[in-house]
């Protein structure tokens, strides 16, 4: 445990809030509430500093802990902390707020007040969801971050905005219902909501069972894990540019922070059982996202689909139970973050000018928008997993920790990295060299200064975490060796407790068994013998 | 001051019976004239303070039958935050003639009166007196809106209801009286409420509490709901939908405490928990007319009070108590933007709703959290109550219905989401006469929303008290 001084976790929860709130009472008109909500973005980066400045690598545990009493009857407490699990998506959330703004800033044409306080409300919920250590505060902003999101797709979204927003609440809140059901059942069993104390709990076989079930339902439909990704391609297809990218870069993240952080470490023996089950589904991720991806006329659907195969990256490798696959996960966490994201990004800055997201609409642009496809070409490289770039090293370490565990897993996977590059270059080589469908094409202006900074640090990230990812392995490392070691001690307690717990006659049972004998038949024999020399 | 007698103890409710002595003069004095009630919120606003200064005091009075306790402070707390809100939406109904207004406000506050009344009683004909106080004024205001014969039917139902209701409440007693030889909640603690050891009283006692489920809308006692809402002025119905239920609860949560979980009537309740909020749900799912819509909804939150009751501890009761105040001020919220919409005095239908966010902004935005709070989301308060019943129930013998109520809110969002999704999503030009909420009706609306929302952020004062209250009865 550490002081700081500093309480930087709830300013960054509290500073969007407040900004919201006085964004919200104020008359700005629209230039004012951009400006505004800018500045407020970088202000947030810059309370963000000491948590870069001050973070202890190599330390596994949590960091910057803040703890008061919330409810001392029901022993809730205001926790929050982070550790290397957690930091660098507290990281990315605060990055893209004012990237969010930028791209934003004439996509976004009406109500744009309210916009802004959406975003605002979004990033807090956004940290407060990584960064804390009560279940129920982790619920709170959990279930809150629902609020501004559905009305960000169901306001500023395409035509079938409604529909697509309903859905995404709907399915993300009725997954969550029972999680709560499950926090609940770990309090009465323990008597606590802190998250620490509750991995250092340990549970019943069968208790453990259908709490994993309720909380994996809940992450599983956000990762979102094929068959539960049906809300995703609606919610990224119809929501805006910055609602895109933060669903896409934050938003999925929370699923599988959410397996991370919570099935196993607080409930391994499910996640160890339930662990085939898992790593078959994460492949049907990939595989059928990418070969859905395959088949999208529309780019926004297409990188929605990738999605939904690269987070089966990321919960195959959390569910490899190595250090390699965990730490690959994490990896594609942060970079499919920035890559898609920034994918997103560029999507919105096409659909500006061409008002379509076909890709048919918007062949040829490498001739007349060399600037634009040149972003365009790097994110989509990147996506699939080009060396040297960052999302190589996560897919990688989740592939080699793959087949360290199980050959046949590994060939599972890779069919999907080679999707991936199927439909990332057909994607790119259509933009780049297609015919342009029509005339217009030619008149588009290539990027301009706004786009420019808001690409530029996503493409400084993509290329400089591909070429030296040592920085953030030094971050995660220590803490995934920690979940790590945690739940192998647990596992071999359980075992070792089911072997002590054997009664006298299931060891002999178990001992004749061995040899092909039966207890009854034994006993039978043995009684036979002691009347024979009677 | 013979101990039997102590008034002191009682200030909420003399401060109340002062509000209508007040009323009643304004009622009687002659004139044409429109006659302002402007007065009466900042009255019951006093009529707050006086209860929150009250809330340590304890005794029993009148021989017993009226105990001055944590829990009876409690509820006459609510039932003043209530009132002061119900009063201050209804200054001014659209429905009701300006001369009849000292009238209707008489018969609010003296409804409330006889809430207040049966927070405290704990004998059983006292408490039947008390809930017919507070009944008979409502039923007088139901039918009150002019030329609808919605109203009419609204009014003939719940009448006849009540009445059947009530009737059997009394039933219900004679049973108890001959079974206990008590009416006296203390003397039915002592004894073993099985059917075997004391059918009377079991049966009696049931009967009794059917007046009580009536109130508060649980299935199978639910039909009159809908239709009330419905038929009545929004203002009345903001009163009929909340306060009472207060009544309601107090006294179930008394009950309550008699009940020992696994006993054959606290699963009964348990079941009709369960159907109540399974129904209400799936009900309000389909309906357009919004005070339906809340209708229904307030049957299955009677189904999630019960999740408190049965559990049958200190928590539970708390919980229930806790919800019960939660509900009322949700519900309240949702109903100040309908009566403040709704200049006419006619039913809001969804569709009323759509450009409500550029409309009205700030009533936009507390209908928002009125909504997400009767869902249960967080940050509200609403969320908080539900955690909290959840908790009281959870490892009692009632998983079942945890998961139940947990499944119930899931199928609960379609339609809260439904009134959010008509003001934010659905666009609509604004007629540029329209009429506009005022800046204090805009105000209000917003305090109520922050007040939801600051208890749920920091519940703990209040859950404290309703803790103190249950721990009371519960030793």
């Amino acid at each position: 445990m550490q002081e700081t001084g500093f309480p930087v976790l709830s300013v960054l929860i509290f500073f969007p809030i407040g900004a919201a709130a006085l964004l919200m009472l104020s008359r700005a008109n629209e230039f004012a509430a951009r400006m505004f909500t800018l500045c407020a973005g970088l202000i947030e980066i810059a309370f963000a500093i000491p948590l870069i400045t001050r973070f202890q690598l190599g330390n596994p545990g949590f960091q910057f802990t803040e703890f008061a009493e919330w409810v001392p009857r029901l022993g809730l407490s205001y926790h929050l902390a982070v550790d290397g699990v957690s930091y660098l998506m507290v990281l990315l959330t605060v990055l893209l707020l004012p990237l969010c703004v930028l791209c934003s800033w004439t996509y976004i044409g009406r109500r744009v007040k309210e916009f802004h306080v959406n975003l605002l409300f979004m990033t807090a919920a956004c940290v407060g969801v990584f960064s804390a250590l009560d279940f129920v505060l982790f619920y709170v902003f959990w279930e809150a971050m629902l609020v501004p999101m559905y009305l960000l797709i169901a306001i500023w979204g395409g035509d079938q905005r409604r529909y697509a927003s309903l859905k995404f609440f709907l399915y993300t809140l009725a997954g969550s219902t029972l999680f709560l059901a499950a926090i609940v059942a770990f309090y009465t069993q323990t008597g606590t909501f802190s998250i620490p104390e509750l991995m250092n709990s340990e549970f019943s076989r069968t208790f453990q069972y259908w709490t994993f079930g309720a909380m994996a339902l809940a992450f599983a439909i956000k990762v979102p894990m094929f068959p539960f990704h049906t809300w995703l391609p609606a919610a990224h297809v119809q929501a805006p540019a910055a609602g895109s990218v933060i669903l896409a870069s934050v938003l999925l993240k929370m699923g599988t922070y959410g397996f991370l952080r919570f099935c196993l470490p607080i409930t391994p023996l499910a996640a160890e059982h339930f662990a085939p089950l898992m790593i078959g589904i994460s492949i049907a991720s990939i595989i059928y996202g990418g070969f859905v991806a395959l088949g999208q006329q529309d780019m926004k659907k297409l990188i929605a689909y990738s999605s939904v195969a690269h987070m089966g990256f990321v919960t195959l490798g959390i569910f490899m139970f190595n250090q390699r696959g965990l730490e690959g996960a994490l990896f594609v966490m942060l970079n499919h973050g920035i890559v898609t994201g920034a994918l997103f990004m560029m999507v919105g800055a096409i659909y500006e000018r061409s008002h379509s997201r076909e890709i048919v609409e918007n062949m040829g642009l490498g001739k007349y928008l060399p600037a634009y496809m040149g972003f365009f070409g790097l994110f989509a490289v990147a996506s699939f997993g080009f060396p040297g770039l960052n999302s190589f090293v996560g897919e990688a370490l989740v592939l080699i920790g793959a087949f360290q565990d199980k050959l046949l897993i590994g060939l599972l996977a890779i069919p999907g990295a080679m999707l991936a590059a199927a439909y990332m270059l057909r994607l790119g080589l259509k933009m780049a060299w297609g015919q342009p469908a029509s005339p217009k094409g030619r008149g588009w202006a290539d990027l301009n200064l706004r786009e420019w900074v808001y690409l530029a640090p996503m493409a400084v990230l993509t290329v400089y975490l591909g070429l030296a990812p040592g920085i953030v392995m030094k971050v995660v490392s220590p803490s995934v060796g920690k979940v790590l070691a945690d739940y192998n001690a647990k596992i071999e307690r359980a075992s070792a407790v089911a072997e002590n717990e054997a009664t006298p006659r299931e060891v002999a049972e178990a001992r004749l068994n061995a040899a092909g004998l039966s207890l009854d038949e034994t006993s039978n024999d043995l009684n036979a013998a002691a009347a024979a020399l009677r | 001051m013979n101990p039997e007698y102590r008034l002191d103890l009682c200030w909420p409710e003399l401060f109340q019976l002062g509000i209508i002595v007040l009323l009643f003069i304004q009622a009687l004095a002659k004139g044409e004239r429109p006659k302002n009630v402007n007065w009466v919120p900042y009255f019951a606003a006093g009529g707050i303070v006086v209860s929150v200064l009250s809330l340590g005091f304890t005794g029993t009075i009148f021989y017993g039958a009226y105990s001055v306790d944590k829990l009876s402070q409690f509820f006459k707390l609510a039932v003043a935050v209530g009132f002061a809100i119900t009063s201050l939406n209804a200054v001014k109904p659209p429905d009701i003639e300006g001369d009849k207004r000292p009238d209707y406000m008489l018969f609010l506050a003296f409804s409330a009166f006889g809430l207040m009344v049966l927070a405290s009683a704990v004998e059983l004909i006292t408490i039947y007196v008390a809930l017919e106080i507070s009944s008979y004024s409502v039923y007088a205001l139901i039918p009150l809106r002019a030329n609808d014969r919605h109203a009419a039917e609204g009014g003939i139902k719940y009448i006849m209801f009540g009445a059947v209701a009530t009737a059997v409440a009394l039933f219900g007693y004679a049973y108890v009286l001959a079974g206990a030889h008590s009416s006296y909640i203390a003397d039915l603690q002592g004894l073993t409420l099985t059917f075997q050891a004391q059918p009377w009283v079991v049966v009696g006692l049931s009967l009794f509490l059917v007046g009580f489920l009536f109130k508060l809308a649980l299935f199978p006692f639910h039909f009159w709901c809908p239709d009330v809402y419905e038929g009545t002025a929004n203002e009345t119905a903001a009163f009929a939908a909340t306060l009472p239920k207060l009544g309601a609860a107090v006294v179930l949560v008394r009950f309550a405490a008699l009940i020992v979980p696994g006993w054959p009537i606290a699963t009964f309740l348990a079941v009709l928990g369960a159907v109540s909020m399974t129904f209400g749900n799936l009900a309000a799912l389909a309906q357009r007319d919004v005070k339906r819509l809340l209708g229904y909804s307030s049957i299955a939150h009677a189904g999630y009070i019960m999740m408190g009751l049965v559990s049958g501890t200190a928590e539970g009761l708390a919980a229930a108590s806790f919800y019960a105040l939660v509900y009322v001020l949700m519900n309240l919220a949702c109903f100040w933007v309908i009566c403040r919409i709704s200049h006419t005095g006619k039913n809001i239908t969804l569709d009323d709703l759509d450009g409500l966010a550029q409309r009205e902004p700030a009533l936009a935005v507390v209908l928002a959290v009125g909504a997400f709070a009767l869902v249960g989301l967080p940050p509200t308060a609403g969320f908080m109550g539900k955690l909290f019943l959840l908790q009281s129930l959870w490892d009692n013998g009632y998983n079942w219905l945890v998961i139940v109520a947990v499944l119930n809110t899931a199928i609960a969002i379609y339609y809260y989401l439904g009134l959010v999704r008509h003001a934010y999503t659905h666009e609509k030009d604004v007629p540029r006469n329209a009429v506009r909420a005022s800046v204090s009706a805009q105000v209000w609306g917003t305090v109520l929303a922050i007040v939801l929302l600051v208890l749920g952020a920091a519940p703990a004062p209040v859950f404290d008290l309703a803790m103190q209250a249950g721990v009371a009865l519960l030793p």
